[in-house]
């Protein structure tokens, strides 16, 4: 995904896929774009992915793909820069839409971000039971988690859990035409 | 019964008056600052004097000055005067009475002093008001109907059933232009006909006591202060319109309202003027009381309905009006307390002279519960039209402390905010409405300089909040997101962006909810909004991240075309 | 019952919007249904309705044969507006045979209307409310106490959501056959019940 672009063709679009709160199924689902991937290598340039190893999130992203819900302080912190250096954010999928099932401790109220730890790190736990915390290094938990267009404001929106692999490309296909992407009926269908 | 029989109970009733009437209101407001063990107090000082056979201390109902409670008045009667003392406020006036002052009290009749506080029947907090629904407010014993007989009570009833056809009454409430004091401002004579003329074996005729609005307490002030002004009505009414059987829906939280109720039936019915045969009349009419538990919804009349008929209190889409469907499917006429309160003077007096009080559009006068940051906390009654500004200023003495009027709050959470740069509006439906508020059921809250005016549109958004019934989803779900908007408003959370939803929605819901407790839920924002707006920008926090749709914030897209 | 909104149209004539499914027709009725403004209303509808309680698609047992859902992605719904209030709702799985999860209610109230005019058994019911009602069993008590219910069925068949479900399915598996409850209501008038 290194390729450059030749002088004469118009810049690769430079991508972005960024993971929070979420199971990572949404990832899975742009890997079964199968071959759609090869083409796509051509006309974009991934420059921050969890699939590979950059530490600091660039400077003039055109897109980027947010997968996951805004659980912790380091997904708020990043959250933020990712909007500060993108032209176009997508929210990928229903946790990163809906904030979904990481979100379901949200109903504990008050209060619920320690208890789930509680519940993890110490009721479940076979051996060693203690509570993850490393001031720095483990972020904490924030007291409510949010979809994405709770923090920050969102472009488009792509759900589904995970969104079809041909979901994603109706809307890649559309961005990369440079069209105002649209999906329609059961295209956005939660769930 | 016959006419004979009213008139020798009223004769009977004015030849037993004593020299002195020593009125001592005992509705609501003031017995719970113990204007029953006053007028103990004053029974026992009038014993203790030896004034029993020239004195009559008299339990009356609301005598309008509430914030001045308990209030006992004196009326001395000019010797051989055979009738009635109608107009009031005649002798001197006692405020924040205590028991302990019963005594002074009685002794200036032996021509003694007293240092008890005297209020000023000449404030034109009295000499402005026009009483029709308020004419025996404080002045008859609600608790007997010799006392509402005496004030010409029933005479109206025995005219209608026995010189006037149905037709003619229902023709004679069209003229008179009486509009329905619920709030809405329907022409009473309008719906009044609709049920005459929509065929069915069993009609219905219910009295709206379902006053909920806060700071409103106009109608339990007339139940408790002259019920059977209101049971004439709806018996004149039942008349008109053909129906047989009535209803006094009336919340529990009254408690006095509902015992004057229960006794003033009952002595109706005793009397004969209510039950089978009335005046020997082939008319019968009955009334039965239901108590509300307390819900707000149940103020709209398809709710009421339905508690009446035991079922949910909620509202159902209309049309069918009551009118044509009502109760149990049945035609039927429902109508505010104050309303019916003005039925039987208008058929006094006649229609011609209803008509010329009041404004082209808005007939008569309109009763109004003062409250909030103002002087004179209490009932008035004025003539529609009266000036916002008469009645806030001239009548209800301002602000307290000389503080300044901000704004005045009318028709409660369905209402708006009127800001004091617009006082001068007459006081109308129309008017009202054109301001972006409503006449309402006449709750009117008067705010100073140290209102927060969004503080006022989430108190009234709260309330809209918990009395949804829940049954359609803009108001369910729609009050409790406006109200959350307007917490995070006030938090300093929101943005520009928050605000533009807060309208978005107030529209949405005001024009998708179900009944009107919904469609005017967004009234009081709207009409802060309006006339404040400022207020609302002042709370703002700077919106990071622009953009043309804003954050999370999109438009919604078309939906696709099938 | 005219009271999900989402049916709402425009009568030229008449400034308020009026439900189509308890208004009657008249002669020479002009109607709009499908405007700007009311898909807009529509939209804004489902927005608050997905705000209100506990939506979660992607775990819920009527995944895909939800009507809420169906709905919200006819009507171009990409995502909630407002701010999901998560409240704390709890799931009545005392019944044999069904489950009642009330994160996943509409308060449409199908329940208790088939339950109290076809069945008529009359368990359900609505108690409370504003955002606080909620469907209950006889006198608030957990459905599987109820000294009513028929075990029927009627109810999770009519149920539009997720919120009953048969007790074992699982996300997705709750499949509802629509055309039961009209056969059971027609059947007699169309004596479909006569062997041919």
């Amino acid at each position: 995904m290194e390729t450059k672009p030749a002088a004469d063709t118009k810049p690769l679009l430079r991508l972005a896929t960024a993971w929070f709160g979420g199971c990572a199924g949404c990832h899975m689902s742009f890997m079964d774009l199968d071959e759609f991937l090869i083409d796509l290598t051509a006309k974009v340039d991934v420059v921050y992915s969890p699939v590979m190893d950059v530490k600091e999130y660039p400077e003039n992203v055109d897109l980027c793909l947010i997968e996951g819900a805004i659980c912790n302080e380091d997904n708020l912190e990043l959250l933020h820069k990712i909007r500060e250096r993108t032209k176009v954010i997508v929210s990928f999928g229903d946790c990163a839409v809906t904030a979904n099932v990481p979100a379901i401790r949200n109903q504990l109220g008050l209060g619920n971000a320690e208890s789930v730890l509680q519940r993890a790190y110490i009721e479940s736990a076979q051996n060693n039971p203690s509570l993850p915390g490393e001031p720095g290094i483990v972020p904490a938990l924030l007291p409510r988690v949010m979809p994405v267009h709770e923090v920050v404001h969102v472009n488009h929106f792509l759900p589904g859990c995970p969104p079809p692999a041909d979901r994603i490309k109706a809307l890649l296909v559309q961005v990369l035409e440079g069209v105002e992407p649209r999906l329609e009926g059961n295209q956005l269908k939660f769930g | 019964m016959v006419i004979d029989d009213l008139i020798e109970i009223a004769e009977k009733e004015r030849a037993a008056r004593k020299k002195h009437v020593v009125r001592c209101c005992m509705a609501a407001g003031c017995m719970s600052s113990d204007s029953k063990g006053v007028k103990e107090a004053l029974e026992k000082a009038v014993k203790d004097a030896g004034l029993e056979d020239q004195v009559e201390v008299r339990g009356v109902g609301c005598m309008k000055l509430c914030c001045q409670g308990p209030l006992v008045q004196v009326d001395t009667n000019e010797p051989g005067a055979t009738v009635e003392i109608t107009t009031g406020n005649q002798g001197p006036l006692y405020q924040r009475v205590t028991p302990a002052d019963a005594a002074s009290v009685i002794g200036t009749l032996k021509g003694g002093k007293t240092t008890v506080q005297c209020g000023d029947p000449k404030d034109p907090f009295f000499t402005e008001q026009f009483s029709i629904v308020l004419a025996n407010s404080g002045i008859v014993d609600p608790e007997r109907i010799e006392s509402y007989i005496a004030a010409e009570g029933y005479q109206a009833l025995h005219h209608v059933l026995r010189e006037m056809t149905p037709k003619d009454v229902v023709d004679e409430m069209i003229k008179c232009g009486l509009r329905g004091r619920g709030g809405a401002g329907y022409p009473t004579g309008l719906k009044w006909a609709t049920v005459a003329k929509t065929p069915s074996l069993q009609k219905y005729v219910i009295c709206n006591a379902d006053e909920g609005d806060p700071g409103a307490f106009m109608d339990r002030s007339v139940l408790e202060s002259d019920p059977h002004s209101v049971l004439e009505g709806m018996a004149i009414a039942a008349y008109a319109v053909g129906a047989t059987q009535g209803f006094v829906y009336v919340r529990a939280e009254y408690p006095l309202a509902i015992s004057r109720l229960q006794t003033a039936i009952k002595q109706a019915k005793q009397q004969g003027l209510l039950g089978s045969g009335i005046f020997e009349s082939p008319f019968n009419f009955n009334i039965d009381l239901r108590i509300g538990a307390g819900a707000f919804v149940c103020g709209e009349e398809t709710a009421l309905m339905a508690s009446v008929e035991g079922k949910r209190g909620a509202p159902r889409p209309r049309p069918p009006f009551p009118a044509e469907s009502g109760l149990w499917a049945c035609p039927t006429l429902i109508n505010n307390v104050e309303t019916f309160a003005n039925v039987a003077p208008i058929v006094r007096k006649g229609a011609d002279w209803f008509a010329g009080i009041g404004t082209e559009k808005s007939k008569g006068t309109k009763v109004f519960a003062l409250a909030g940051k103002i002087t004179n906390t209490g009932l008035i009654e004025v003539p529609m039209g009266t000036s916002l500004r008469k009645i806030v200023e001239v009548m209800g003495g301002g602000a307290p402390d000389g503080g300044r009027i901000k704004a005045v709050q009318t028709g409660g959470p369905s209402g708006g905010c009127i800001p004091a740069d617009a006082l001068d509006t007459p006081v109308d439906y129309d008017s009202l409405m054109k301001l972006g508020s409503i006449m309402g059921s006449g709750g009117m809250i008067v705010m100073d300089e140290t209102t927060r005016m969004v503080d006022v549109a989430r108190f009234f958004m709260e309330f809209c909040m918990d009395e949804s019934c829940g049954k359609c989803i803009p108001c369910r779900a729609g009050t409790v997101q406006m109200h959350g908007m307007l917490t995070k408003i006030l938090a300093r959370q929101a943005t520009v962006r928050d605000l533009q939803k807060l309208e978005e929605l107030c529209e949405m819901v005001r024009s998708t909810s179900l009944c009107g407790l919904g469609q005017t839920a967004p009234n009081p924002v709207m009409s802060t909004l309006r006339f404040f707006r400022q207020e609302y920008t002042d709370l703002l926090k700077k919106d990071l991240y622009g953009g043309p749709n804003g954050n999370g914030n999109g438009e919604p897209k078309p939906a696709p075309t099938a | 019952m005219g009271a999900c909104r989402l049916c709402l149209v425009e009568v030229a004539g008449i400034p308020k919007l009026l439900p189509a499914c308890t208004t009657k027709v008249r002669e020479g009725m002009e109607v709009q249904t499908n405007s700007e403004r009311l898909r807009k209303y529509r939209r804004m509808t489902l927005e608050l309705l997905f705000a209100e309680r506990n939506h979660v698609c992607a775990v819920c047992v009527a995944n895909g044969h939800c009507e809420l859902q169906t709905l919200a992605y006819s009507q171009g719904m990409d995502h909630v507006r407002y701010d999901y209030r998560f409240p704390k709702w709890e799931v009545d799985d005392t019944h044999p045979l069904f489950g009642m999860d009330h994160n996943r209610c509409i308060l449409c109230s199908r329940c208790v209307r088939v339950c109290w005019h076809i069945e008529g058994a009359g368990t359900k019911n609505v108690s409370g409310r504003g955002a606080k009602a909620r469907i209950i069993s006889d006198l608030n008590q957990p459905w599987g106490t109820s000294d009513t219910c028929t075990k029927c069925g009627k109810c999770v068949m009519s149920c539009p959501t997720g919120a009953l479900f048969n007790k074992g399915s699982t996300v997705g598996e709750m499949e509802r056959d629509r055309g039961k409850l009209e056969f059971i209501v027609t059947a007699r008038e169309k004596k479909q019940w006569i062997a041919e």
